[in-house]
């Protein structure tokens, strides 16, 4: 494997008692789609802002480019978020903010373009994910749940990032509109040649969008593989969550009634 | 049962302090942020809006109304001993000094410093604060500089309105109602009136316009879980911020007037 775009070793997270990452070794080639499936709760998310470096680890390394990223001050920080693009689970969109100003956000107020140009990219972008110019000019209020995910991932992808995560990008939408979202950010991430990382409970959405699957469990990445071995991965906790049964090694923590 | 008593005043101590600590890494990072550039003008100018203009209409309100009343009670009090001239100087310095600043800081913190911790608040439980930082743009230069500086910049302006609505409403009274000739009701008012009282309480304004911002941007900033943690911070924002405005006054009063 040539040097991995993205690469953790050792790392851990614990928030008071609760230990919510236990060790994560990960490596992602450039270009590579992972996925991260797991329960809720696992640690998934904790995992993502890790990365982002929303959250500091305890211990561990994490790498962008080779680069260290877990002891960075500001500037160097924000050299780094320049590669990043994210594509948060209830959106995150602006809620004062118009849906193109959301869109040009990042060009704006990060890069210095000047206003009219980020408009232009803004729209490009809002018709890259099958939004008309029109719909720039209403508020994220106006705009259904699948509609509010388009927007949110045309920001994501507005200054061409090399790495993009998706956090949930399907959560909360009919089986129809999640799988336009899918083959919206299969077409995003192959257009732009980024490397990208989602994480999901949505195994349709797993199996299109992934090259690679990890499977996060008590804090620990207990198994990873091509997505297409998937079903036949030995794995007890992989079989049992793919095929969503109660019964086997994952025990939900629920209370007998 | 002395033990359990103790504990709790002792956890109770700790989170103060805690607290105390924790406001304190907040404003002292958000200062630094300040002196940094970049400067988000289009965002400081949208909160000089926010908490100048469209406070002018509560504001303006409560001073005329407080200067009508303090007239009216000191003449009911001073008419005892035949020292009713007394009452513009009176209407003049309690408002230059303390009912301008306060009232006016009173009531920003109900109306700005509980909607800074909402839509901060917001802003935090939806991922917005963290998208911010995704897009390259550190929240608190986007969100609390701006409001901070705001704050700071606006106040002082806004009790300056109040002072003069204030002395209005009171020289209204005093002509109208208690025949006071309007000539000399102006007169006693400017000549008893000092650049000191004045200036005391626009440097409280600036002051508490800091801590309402803060408090509202601090509170908004920490906030956590749901609907509940937002209702919570915008609680906390304001009671915390009325709290600071009257310890803060005393303090600045003495500053500027304890002999």
């Amino acid at each position: 494997m040539a040097s991995p775009k993205i690469s953790l070793h050792g790392v851990t997270k614990s928030f008071g008692p609760k230990k919510v990452l236990q060790g994560i070794d990960l490596e992602i080639a450039a270009g590579e789609s992972m996925v991260v499936i797991g329960g809720s709760g696992t640690g998934k998310s904790v995992l993502l802002k890790c990365i982002l470096g929303l959250l500091e680890p305890n211990t561990g390394s994490i790498q962008i480019d080779g680069e260290e990223t877990t002891d960075l001050a500001n500037h160097d920080r924000a050299r780094i978020m320049r590669k990043f693009g994210m594509l948060f689970q209830g959106g995150a969109l602006f809620d004062s903010l118009r849906v193109w100003e959301n869109v040009a956000f990042g060009p704006i107020q990060s890069d210095g373009m000047p206003i009219d140009q980020a408009r232009e990219v803004a729209i490009a972008k809002l018709g890259a994910v099958g939004l008309g110019r029109e719909i720039g000019e209403l508020y994220p209020s106006e705009l259904s749940g699948g509609m509010q995910k388009r927007v949110a991932l045309a920001r994501a992808i507005a200054r061409e990032p090399e790495i993009i995560f998706f956090d949930e990008p399907t959560t909360g939408l009919d089986p129809i509109m999640a799988d336009v979202i899918n083959d919206l950010i299969v077409k995003c991430v192959s257009d732009l040649g980024a490397t990208a990382i989602s994480i999901t409970h949505d195994m349709a959405s797993a199996r299109k969008i992934g090259h690679r699957v990890g499977m996060l469990h008590e804090g620990k990445l207990i198994w990873q593989g091509p997505v297409a071995e998937i079903d036949h991965s030995g794995n007890a906790h992989v079989d049992q969550f793919i095929h969503g049964r109660a019964e086997g090694p994952i025990r939900m923590q629920v209370r007998k009634l | 049962m002395s033990i359990p008593l103790l504990t709790i005043l002792g956890r109770m101590t700790l989170a103060f302090l805690e607290a105390i600590g924790s406001v304190s890494a907040f404003a002292f990072h958000a200062i630094r942020q300040a002196v940094r550039p970049p400067w988000y003008r289009q965002q400081i100018l949208r909160q000089i809006m926010e908490i100048g203009y469209y406070s002018l209409p509560v504001v303006g309100l409560t001073a005329i109304f407080t200067g009508m009343v303090l007239a009216l009670q000191s003449y009911t009090g001073f008419a005892r001993f035949s020292a009713e001239s007394a009452i513009p100087n009176v209407v003049v310095v309690s408002l230059t000094r303390e009912l301008g600043p306060v009232l006016a800081g009173l009531m920003v913190a109900g109306r700005v410093g509980a909607a800074m911790a909402a839509e901060i608040g917001t802003m935090r439980v939806t991922e917005q604060i963290d998208a911010l930082t995704t897009l390259s743009t550190d929240p608190f230069k986007y969100l609390v500089v701006p409001r901070l500086i705001a704050g700071i910049v606006t106040l002082p302006v806004l009790v300056l309105v109040a002072d003069i609505i204030g002395i209005l409403g009171g020289f209204l009274v005093g002509v109208y109602k208690l025949d006071f000739n309007d000539a000399a009701y102006l007169r006693n008012t400017l000549d008893f009136l000092q650049f000191q009282d004045v200036f005391s309480g626009l440097v409280k304004a600036s002051v508490f316009g800091f801590l309402i911002t803060l408090m509202g941007c601090y509170h908004g900033y920490t906030s956590k879980g749901g609907a509940q943690g937002v209702g919570m911070a915008t609680t906390n924002a304001v009671v915390s911020a009325s709290i600071l405005i009257l310890t803060f006054n005393y303090f600045i009063t003495e500053a500027f007037f304890a002999r």
